[in-house]
C-alpha cells in the first residue's frame, strides 16, 4: 500500500464531500430569500440519504465486478468484502471518494426545480434517482462499456454533469415553471452567498479532478492546474461575453463562468495538458453564457441555470477532449490536434448521447411516477408562503 | 405641534441628521423604506436576464416639532437632503393632536 497514493485520496474524499455545501450556497443565494433554507436543505439532505445508499448498495452496483459492461452486482453490499479492494490504496479509500461524487450528482438538480419542489418528493426522487440512473451511468463510463469502447471521463463530465444536467431538464418538464415565471422578477436575494459557494466548489474541485488518477503523481498535478487555469479563463470568457452583451462584468457571472470552466475541464482534466486548459475554459464560459438564451427559447423554468452551465458545459469538456487529449499527458489516446484521428471524438459523442437519452428517459419516468403518486410540487398557498415555512416550518431571516 | 415626515436618499441622512442636530432638535426616527416617484426604479441584470426593480430603496425621517420651529427644520432638511438629482425625495407636514412623553406622563411642548 502507497501512503501518499493513500492520504491524496483521503484528503480528495474530503475536498468532494466540502462541494456539496459549497453547491449549496452557490444555489441559496440566487434563490429568493423565502426559499432559501429548502434549498440549503436539499443539497445538504443528499449527503444523508445519498451517502447511506452508498454504503448499502451503490457502491456495490457500480463496481462489484459482475464481467457485464451495465451494472455491478451484490458482492460489496453494505460495504462487505471492500477491503479485498487494497491495492496501492485502501479499497475503503476508493469507496470514500466516489461516495462524494454520488453525494454531490443529484444535488446538482436541485437548481433547476428550486422553489417549487415538495421536500418528501424530492427525498423519494433522488433516492430512485441514485439508483436507477447514478449508479448504471457511473458503471457505464468509470468501469464498464463506455470505458471499454474507448470513451474518457477523467472524473465526471459524462456520467455526472452531462448525467445530472439532464435529468435537472426532465424534472422540470415534468414540475413546471414557477408560479410567477416570467412576468414576476425572481433575482437572487444573496450573491455574496452564491461567491462564497464558489470558491468552496473551486476548493473541492481540485479534489474532484486530481483525486480521480487515484494517485499522488505527476498526473494529479497536472490535473490541479488544468482544473484550476479552466476555472480562471472560464471566468474570464463568460465575463467577456458578458460585458459585451449586457454592459457590465457581474459577480454572478464571475462565478457561473469560474463553474463552467470547472464542469468543461472535468473529464478532461487527467487526459489534457499545455495551453489546452486554458482554451477549454474559456470555450465553456463563453458557450455556457451563450447556452443561458435555451431555456428562455423553450420556456423551461431551468430556474438556476442547471441546463446551460452543466450540461452544456459537461458537452462542451467531453467533447472537447476528442480534440485536445494528448498522450504526452496520459497514454490512453491522441485527440483530433494530436495526430489521434477522429475516433476519441466519435467515443466521446457516443458517450455523452447514450448517458444524456438514458438519464433523460429515466428520469422522465421517475419524475412522472412521483408526479402521479406523492405530487412533486407544493401546492400554490406552499408555493407563495416560500418552501422555507411551507416544507420545513422555519424562516433563514427573522425580522 | 406638527409631524415632519422626509423621505430622503439613504446616503443623505447623516447629514440631516448633523443639520438637524446643530439646531438642536431633540429627536428624530428613522426608518428603511422602498419606493418609487418621478425618479422611477432602476435594472439589474442577473446571468443576461433583465430586472426592472421599481422600488427603490430610501429613508424615511419622521420629527415631532412645535408649529414655531416647522420652517426651519423643513428648511434644513431639505438643504441636508438636497444633490439637485432626480429622487432626492419629499417633506410634508402633518398636525398632531397628541403627544405623550412615556416615562414621566408629560404632554404638548413638554414631551417634544
Amino acid at each position: 500500500m502507497d501512503s501518499g497514493h493513500t492520504a491524496w485520496v483521503l484528503v480528495s474524499a474530503a475536498l468532494v464531500l466540502l462541494m456539496t455545501p459549497g453547491l449549496a450556497f452557490f444555489y441559496a443565494g440566487m434563490v429568493r430569500s423565502k426559499n432559501v433554507l429548502a434549498m440549503l436543505m436539499q443539497n445538504f439532505f443528499a449527503m444523508g440519504l445519498v451517502s447511506t445508499i452508498w454504503a448499502v448498495i451503490g457502491f456495490s452496483l457500480v463496481f462489484g465486478d459482475s464481467g457485464n459492461g451495465w451494472i455491478g452486482n451484490f458482492d460489496f453490499v453494505l460495504m462487505k468484502d471492500v477491503t479485498s479492494l487494497d491495492g496501492e490504496i485502501p479499497g475503503f479509500a476508493f469507496f470514500a471518494f466516489q461516495m462524494m461524487f454520488a453525494v454531490i450528482t443529484p444535488a446538482l438538480i436541485t437548481g433547476a426545480t428550486a422553489d417549487r419542489l415538495k421536500f418528501g418528493s424530492y427525498a423519494v426522487l433522488i433516492g430512485i434517482w441514485s439508483v436507477l440512473v447514478y449508479l448504471p451511468a457511473a458503471k457505464w463510463v468509470f468501469n464498464g462499456w463506455l470505458l471499454d469502447m474507448g470513451a474518457l471521463d477523467f472524473a465526471g463530465g459524462t456520467a455526472i454533469h452531462i448525467n445530472a444536467g439532464v435529468a435537472a431538464l426532465a424534472v422540470v418538464i415534468v414540475i413546471g415553471n414557477r408560479k410567477g415565471h416570467g412576468d414576476t422578477p425572481m433575482p437572487p436575494h444573496n450573491l455574496p452567498f452564491t461567491l462564497l459557494g464558489t470558491g468552496i466548489l473551486w476548493f473541492g474541485w481540485i479534489g474532484f479532478n486530481a483525486g480521480s488518477g487515484l494517485a499522488a503523481d505527476g498526473l494529479a498535478a497536472q490535473a490541479v492546474v488544468n482544473t484550476h487555469l479552466a476555472a480562471a479563463t472560464g471566468m474570464l470568457g463568460w465575463l467577456l461575453v458578458e460585458k459585451l452583451k449586457g454592459g457590465h462584468a457581474t459577480t454572478l457571472g464571475a462565478a457561473s463562468g469560474a463553474v463552467a470552466g470547472l464542469v468543461a475541464i472535468t473529464p478532461c482534466a487527467g487526459f489534457v495538458g499545455g495551453a489546452s486548459p486554458l482554451i477549454i475554459g474559456a470555450l465553456s464560459g463563453i458557450i455556457c453564457y451563450l447556452a443561458l438564451s435555451i431555456k428562455e427559447k423553450m420556456n423551461w423554468d431551468d430556474s438556476l441555470d442547471v441546463i446551460a452551465v452543466h450540461l452544456v458545459g459537461g458537452i462542451v469538456g467531453t467533447l472537447l477532449l476528442g480534440f485536445f487529449a494528448d498522450t504526452a499527458v496520459n497514454d490512453e489516446f491522441d485527440g483530433l490536434f494530436y495526430g489521434g484521428g477522429l475516433e476519441l471524438l466519435k467515443d466521446q459523442f457516443v458517450a455523452a448521447v447514450a448517458v444524456g437519452a438514458f438519464s433523460f428517459v429515466v428520469t422522465y419516468a421517475i419524475a412522472k411516477v412521483i408526479d402521479a403518486t406523492m405530487g412533486l410540487r407544493v401546492d400554490e398557498d406552499g408555493e407563495n408562503q416560500g418552501l422555507d415555512q411551507s416544507q420545513h416550518a422555519e424562516s433563514a431571516y427573522s425580522s | 405641534m406638527k409631524l415632519i415626515t422626509a423621505v430622503i436618499k439613504p446616503f443623505k441622512l447623516d447629514d440631516v441628521k448633523d443639520a438637524l442636530k446643530a439646531i438642536d432638535v431633540s429627536g428624530i426616527t428613522v426608518s428603511e423604506v422602498r419606493g418609487f416617484g418621478r425618479q422611477g426604479g432602476h435594472t439589474e441584470t442577473y446571468r443576461g436576464a433583465e430586472y426592472k426593480i421599481d422600488f427603490v430603496p430610501k429613508m424615511e425621517v419622521s420629527i415631532v416639532v412645535n408649529d414655531v420651529d416647522v420652517d426651519q427644520v423643513v428648511d434644513v432638511i431639505a438643504s441636508g437632503a438636497r444633490t439637485d438629482k432626480i429622487g432626492d425625495g419629499k417633506i410634508w407636514v402633518t398636525d398632531v393632536e397628541r403627544i405623550v412623553r412615556i416615562r414621566t406622563g408629560e404632554e404638548g411642548s413638554e414631551a417634544i
